[in-house]
């Protein structure tokens, strides 16, 4: 039966494959993943296996299906990931899949180049079509500006160029040059020999260039060139590496020969691009028209591009999977043995008994698919060896699961103590988080994640801390719900109380007696109090009593953690109970557990008892010797029995004891808990010496039946290896067991004192989180609340939004973990101590899912 | 309009709903003159009578009251501009 009180039973088997089928069948077990195979050659080295050059082969197209995969995320195309994986291919079918790959990574290459080369044309129309419409300004600009005087022969470069300028707008008309010339040949005739060609040169350069590249040009030509520049106020891409640039286009404009090439040559060391800029207007009028067509067609032919590597990259998307799976397979084969004749390979694996017919039904079906016609043979076989732990889980108990295998897998068959944290965690954790508000703002989150569980599923993130949230989805749910429970139970809400059913305690004091006095005591024993107890959980009178709230609280939290406490050890220890009778182990039960749960009922069960005892016996209205005054302390009462002293005198009228006959039951009990120790030391090793000599006896009679001997020597080397053989319990020395056994007594008795104290945990967190839930409302939300007057209404918005967000932030949050923290030790230490061995392995079956998650390549190491 | 992100109006919305349920059960509290919420109002210390106590309590537990709804009405105007807010930000996902 398969159960999650203790993992499944495994067996190792043998499994012959003909060389033809292996193939199909190892794919089909990867669908199933149920089996866990071992390494049958662990001394070959990878390279020399059977099968490396199919994995070569796998390997690279995984290269090449990375370089697609990065290309597609760089387009933002959505990996259809459906949730269904196609099954593996045949082996025939990997050379077309190569080709296909080659096909399709010399495509997109392709693509990729000639996508850059359109992409830089077009930057470069894009450019020069800016230039054009910039330098249009430039040189349409500048009528209105100047105030220029014709007779001026100092006129500077600026100015003559200024006054071109302004002839050219006033004649757009002509021909540009001509114009400028004949009018600079009519303003400089008096000047002979000057070159009075003016030319200039148009470019775009990088934005944050353009400072250092002016300040070059106007030393480097000295002062003698004007350079006008306009921002392109779009990004431009950049097609090499496709991010954003800022541009901006410049004109030059310079006279004569020499200044041009060393402007050109300062333009080309700034890295600018130079582009032919006709001079006459209609002449640029007509090439940005003609840009402009281009830029249109080169738009048409770069979205077609765009579509056709689009495409190419869909059809590449849905085959990593496939590919995983190949590699994963031939991995997997690599493991076997090839038999003598070459004609089978032979594999060992692991497989949970309850599924053998299922894994031989995969294994009939994939025969049929590779066609073979015999049939593959699984034995099972014998072995020493421990076999793996495999529990298994659905997705409410697998967090769970997951808690306790973080401590230890589980060795072979012992108890799993999952099934139990499933209830006892969250209520652990909720006695230390009791508070109705937090645990209902943590169950809503639980909620919310379980409600929405599919697509919360299927958005996989890297986010590890949202991981962790999301995989504890139902811890989070319970432990919000039982939060809730023991919030009623402590009646806080947020450190308010809530006074359902109206508090049993009332004031009786007049009017005269409440003015006068400062403090003032209800008492029990009189008529404030109706006699009955609230009905569920704490009074809500404790609210407003702030003299004494928090000492009733600590006496009450303190003594419940230890009731829980013991009642949570005593059921860890009778769980070994099922530990032993499983496992056949006469003397644990008799040796171990007994004398364990004697000490712990004797001493510390007593102690609860104790408890229970003093609150039913003593009470404020009662009469001496069971009066309030009256009733003894438990923490001494309990050291007394302990020690053996005798208590202290009691007060006028009362007793030192609580029932007759304590001190004499106490003795008893003290007598027959240190009894026990002796017993849990001596007794196992002693009747494992015996059994011993026993069988030695019998060995030199001849008749040997050491069986039973060896199942009990097995079980008391407990922790200690079990290597290969089930022979070497006989060599276990003697005095190993016996410091064994000494070790585990004193870890026990010494650690049922300290577990308990540890218990006290419990209380301390209850405290602290109720107390800064008290301070967080008294230093927040009550700034807000003590508004006078209307403004409060905004105050209090504010506040109340700033308090939520610690609420969450600090007692949610902060105080849930280290709740959380403080939970998961007692389970592991004071729990887990008294049962649990947690030296097994876990199963890793071999399952294509694990293998694509984890997308790298499987876990094939074998059984060690 | 886009005024915020998808996370700050998310968590407008939650503080908004939380704050919308808490302030209107507390206003309903303080209106009843709830005990457990006497710390929390703007109140001396010091009387010289008890009826002088009881008129400046009661008053003061009405004005909280009032005032916790004016907080409630006003996180109903957050929860709506939040969420007019998350509408956005999912459209703009969406598309």
């Amino acid at each position: 039966m398969g159960s999650l009180f203790r993992s499944e039973e495994m067996t190792l088997c043998q499994l012959f494959l003909q060389s033809e089928a292996a193939y199909a069948c190892v794919s089909e077990l990867g669908e199933l993943g149920l089996v866990q195979f071992r390494d049958l050659n662990p001394d070959v080295n990878v390279f020399q296996r059977k099968f490396v050059n199919e994995v070569r082969r796998c390997d690279e197209m995984e290269r090449k299906l990375r370089y697609l995969e990065k290309e597609i995320k760089k387009d933002g195309i959505p990996m259809l990931d459906t949730g269904e994986s196609p099954e593996a291919p045949q082996p025939r079918e990997m050379i077309d899949l190569e080709a296909t790959f080659e096909k399709l990574e010399n495509e997109l290459r392709e693509v990729n180049q000639n996508a850059e080369a359109l992409k830089r044309n077009f930057l470069e129309l894009t450019e020069l079509k800016h230039i054009l419409r910039k330098t249009q300004v430039f040189f349409d600009e500048t009528v209105p500006t100047v105030s220029y005087n014709t007779s001026s022969s100092t006129a500077t470069f600026k100015s003559r160029w200024r006054y071109g300028r302004r002839q050219m707008a006033d004649n757009q008309n002509e021909d540009e040059q001509a114009q400028l010339l004949g009018e600079e040949a009519g303003v400089r005739a008096s000047q002979p020999g000057q070159n009075l060609k003016l030319g200039f040169v148009a470019g775009v350069i990088l934005r944050e260039r353009l400072a250092a590249f002016e300040r070059m040009l106007w030393r480097a030509c000295r002062g003698n060139v004007f350079l006008r520049q306009a921002m392109i106020e779009s990004p431009l891409e950049d097609p090499s590496n496709g991010d954003q640039v800022y541009k901006s286009v410049f004109i030059i404009f310079f006279q004569g020969d020499q200044l041009k090439t060393r402007v050109k040559k300062i333009c080309e060391g700034f890295r600018a691009t130079l582009y032919p800029c006709p001079e006459a207007p209609a002449d640029r009028r007509e090439m940005a028209m003609g840009v402009m067509t281009r830029i249109e067609d080169l738009n048409t032919v770069l979205g077609q591009t765009q579509d056709h590597r689009h495409r190419v990259l869909v059809a590449a998307a849905k085959n990593l999977k496939i590919v995983r799976k190949i590699k994963a397979i031939y991995h997997t084969l690599n493991l076997f043995n090839l038999d003598v004749t070459q004609k089978c390979l032979i594999a060992e694996c692991w497989v949970p008994v309850l599924d053998i017919e299922t894994i031989q039904l995969a294994l009939r079906r994939g025969t049929e698919r590779s066609g073979s016609s015999v049939p593959p043979i699984l034995n099972r076989m014998q072995t020493f060896e421990n076999p793996p732990t495999y529990n298994r889980t659905n997705k409410f108990t697998k967090a769970f699961q997951a808690l306790i295998d973080a401590y230890g897998v589980a060795s072979y068959r012992e108890m799993n103590p999952a099934p139990y944290t499933i209830i006892t965690f969250p209520f652990l954790f909720a006695v230390m988080f009791g508070d109705l508000g937090h645990g209902t703002l943590m169950a809503l989150f639980g909620l919310w994640m379980i409600r929405k569980e599919k697509g919360l599923a299927a958005q996989k993130t890297t986010n590890e801390i949202w991981n962790i949230f999301f995989g504890g989805r139902y811890i989070i749910f319970l432990m919000g719900v039982f939060s809730m429970y023991t919030g009623l139970i402590y009646n806080d809400i947020f450190s308010k109380s809530l006074n359902i059913f109206g508090s049993h305690w009332h004031v009786n004091y007049n009017k005269t007696t409440v003015l006068n006095n400062k403090h003032l005591q209800l008492n029990p024993s009189t008529v404030d109090y109706e006699g009955e107890p609230y009905p569920f959980g704490m009074d809500p009178i404790w609210q407003v009593a702030t003299a004494n709230k928090i000492i009733f609280q600590n006496s009450y939290k303190m003594k419940i953690s230890i009731i829980l406490g013991v009642i949570h050890m005593i059921f860890g220890v009778s769980l070994s109970l099922h530990n032993h009778t499983y496992f056949k182990n006469r003397n644990a039960v008799l040796y171990e557990f007994i004398p364990q749960l004697v000490f712990l009922v004797m001493m510390f069960f007593y102690l609860a008892l104790l408890m229970f005892i003093k609150w039913n016996r003593y009470a404020a209205t009662n009469s001496p010797p069971y009066s309030a005054g009256c009733a003894p302390s438990i923490l001494i009462t309990f050291i007394d029995m302990v020690l053996g002293n005798t208590p202290k005198t009691p007060l006028e009228g009362c007793e030192s004891y609580m029932y007759a006959g304590q001190s004499l039951f106490q003795s008893l009990f003290r007598f027959i808990a240190l009894c026990c120790i002796p017993v849990m030391l001596l007794g196992k090793p002693l009747k494992i010496i015996q059994a011993r000599r026993q069988a030695n006896r019998q060995n030199l009679t001849g008749a040997t039946s050491d069986a039973e001997v060896g199942m009990t020597n097995g079980t008391a080397g407990g922790g200690a290896g079990h290597g290969g053989g089930g022979d070497n319990h006989e060599e276990e020395e003697l005095s190993e067991i016996c410091i064994h056994q000494g070790i585990h007594t004193i870890e026990f008795v010494l650690g049922s004192v300290s577990h308990t104290a540890s218990y006290l945990r419990l209380w301390a967190l209850s405290l602290a989180h109720a107390q800064l839930a008290e301070v967080l409302w008294n230093m927040v939300l009550s700034i807000g609340l003590r508004q006078e007057g209307w403004t409060g209404g905004i105050m209090l918005t504010i506040v109340f939004a700033f308090w939520a967000i610690l609420t969450i932030g600090i007692l949610v949050l902060m105080e849930g973990l280290s709740a959380f923290l403080h939970t998961l030790r007692l389970h592991w230490v004071e729990f887990q101590s008294k049962f649990y061995k947690g030296t097994g392995y876990a199963f890793q079956p071999f399952a294509f899912d694990q293998i694509i998650e984890n997308g790298g390549t499987p876990a094939v190491e074998g059984a060690e | 309009m886009k005024i915020c992100g998808p996370k700050l109006s998310l968590c407008g919305l939650i503080i908004s709903v939380w704050g919308i349920i808490q302030l209107v059960l507390m206003g309903l509290f303080f209106y009843i003159n709830s005990v457990a919420l006497i710390e929390d109002l703007p109140i001396d210390e010091e009387f010289n009578s008890v009826e002088e106590f009881y008129t400046a309590a009661t008053s003061a537990y009405n004005q909280n009251a009032y005032n916790c709804w004016i907080a409630a009405c006003i996180y109903v105007l957050t929860l709506l501009l939040s969420a007019q807010q998350f509408y956005v930000n999912s459209r703009a996902t969406a598309n």
